[in-house]
């Protein structure tokens, strides 16, 4: 087992055994202590990949931070979590939003998809994530979450764009790695386009 | 962030009211600035008053020859809207260069226009579109109301609620992008109204003016060159790690040359 996969399930089953707020996390933990005797009603129902989820927020809380550390959806990345990045990126009605500059209580009554809403039921990959595996688009694969989500989006307002125009459609997604030309032969490729 | 009371009235009396019983209160709009301020702990105020629930503040309506525009429509309805392509087309491209899909799906017209950054890209428009800033009680001048580095002629607690533009017979923007940011290095835009020509400047100073000088030359004669024979002195603007004060004097009779021939072009 890899490091890597080890840590996500040590994460997620952290959350699922439901001790996170107590010992293990400590970003949880200190926003619980410092929270103000609010007005805000903090159990809230969230609409996430067509499901509706009931979950305690505080009123500071970041829609990252909800889908990662009280969701456990780990697809959603955190990268700079000031709104320039991209990694964090999400559907919200459709349209992409940096999820980590979006207060989740401001979320309410919207629609929101992420990473892990794009496969189908069965399990089939979305054609655009199938597309970025045939072209070998991630390198170390951080941002591409992100770069995925933004994807969707361009490819439903645009469904046969250009190069340029796919470039600057996923310019709000920084790749460290400098993957952005196999990112944008994978888009290519998702549309239908040769790359 | 620290923590703070979040809040999400449905209506302007309802933000006011919590607005005036709050100690310390921000009205937060697309927060595209204003969270990652809070994050960086820049700011941490004790309520944060969502406008995002108060409906009569979004869309776009054509009345006569005014466009106007609710101060909580994001940049990417601007940019899609086909009455401000067809009678302000300007403004739509001005939109269309804000930052990345994100921003633009988030941020909206009033936030970047209170917020007053000297690089953000309406303010241009704002100077030199014949606009008027509506808010709850009072109108205020599009040329009056940006004052200093995120300063603007709104009083604590006033909402911009709409933003009413001229329709010019033509314009043009031109700016040179931060390439990270998309910010405006320095943006310019020149506007036709009928043959008086107005040219708004932002990302040179702390805040975004008229270029009274160069209205004057194109007045007389509107040709990119006639931009030569201005003078641009640097005093006052601003010199940080993106451009140096001189260099942004430079770069405002490039942009507004750009804008101008651009314009002519049709």
């Amino acid at each position: 087992m890899s490091t890597r996969l080890s840590r996500r399930r040590f994460i997620k089953s952290v959350i699922a055994s439901g001790v996170a707020a107590s010992a293990t996390s400590g970003w949880y933990s200190a926003a619980q202590a410092n929270r103000p005797a609010g007005t805000t009603e903090r159990l809230i129902s969230l609409n996430i990949n067509g499901r509706t989820r009931r979950v305690d927020v505080l009123p500071q809380e970041t829609l990252a931070s909800t889908l990662r550390y009280k969701l456990g959806m780990t697809g959603t990345k955190i990268g700079c979590n000031r709104g320039e990045c991209g990694a964090c990126t999400v559907l919200i009605d459709d349209v992409t939003h940096y999820s980590c500059s979006m207060l989740t209580h401001s979320v309410r009554g919207r629609s929101v998809t992420t990473v892990e809403g794009l496969q189908a039921a069965d399990g089939t990959l979305h054609p655009i994530q199938q597309a970025f595996i045939d072209e070998l688009a991630p390198q170390c694969g951080y941002c591409t979450p992100g770069q995925i989500m933004a994807a969707v989006a361009l490819l439903k307002d645009n469904p046969k764009p250009t190069r340029d125009e796919v470039r600057v459609g996923l310019s709000g997604n920084l790749c460290r790695c400098g993957a952005y030309d196999h990112y944008l032969s994978a888009v290519l490729r998702a549309s239908g386009q040769s790359t | 962030m620290y923590p703070f009371k979040y809040h999400r009235p449905t209506s302007l009396e309802e933000a006011a009211s919590l607005y005036n019983g709050s100690d310390d209160p921000v009205y937060l709009s697309g927060g595209m600035t204003l969270i990652p301020t809070m994050k960086q702990r820049l700011a941490a105020p004790a309520d944060v008053i969502d406008l995002s629930g108060i409906e009569s503040l979004t869309g776009i309506s054509v009345k006569g020859d005014k466009l106007t525009i609710g101060a909580f429509t994001t940049h990417a309805a601007v940019m899609a809207s086909a009455d401000v392509r067809k009678h302000i087309p300007v403004l739509a491209y001005l939109a269309a260069q804000i930052g990345d899909a994100q921003v633009r799906n988030r941020g909206t017209i009033g936030g970047s226009v209170a917020n007053s950054d000297p690089s953000a890209d309406y303010p241009a428009a704002i100077v030199s579109l014949g606009t008027t800033i509506h808010c709850q009680n009072r109108s205020i001048d599009g040329t009056e109301f940006f004052k200093d580095l995120f300063e603007t002629a709104l009083e604590p607690g006033e909402i911009i609620t709409s933003i009413e533009f001229s329709m010019p017979t033509r314009a043009a923007y031109r700016k040179f992008p931060n390439p990270a940011s998309r910010y405006a290095v320095v943006g310019v835009l020149v506007a036709d109204f009928g043959g008086s020509i107005r040219v708004g400047v932002t990302g040179a100073g702390p805040c975004a003016c008229r270029a009274s000088g160069m209205e004057k030359v194109l007045n007389d004669n509107l040709k990119p060159a006639a931009i030569d024979a201005v003078e641009v002195p640097d005093a006052g603007f601003n010199s940080d790690l993106h451009a140096s004060a001189e260099y942004r004097a430079h770069l405002v009779k490039v942009m507004a040359k750009r804008a101008v021939a651009a314009m002519l072009e049709g």
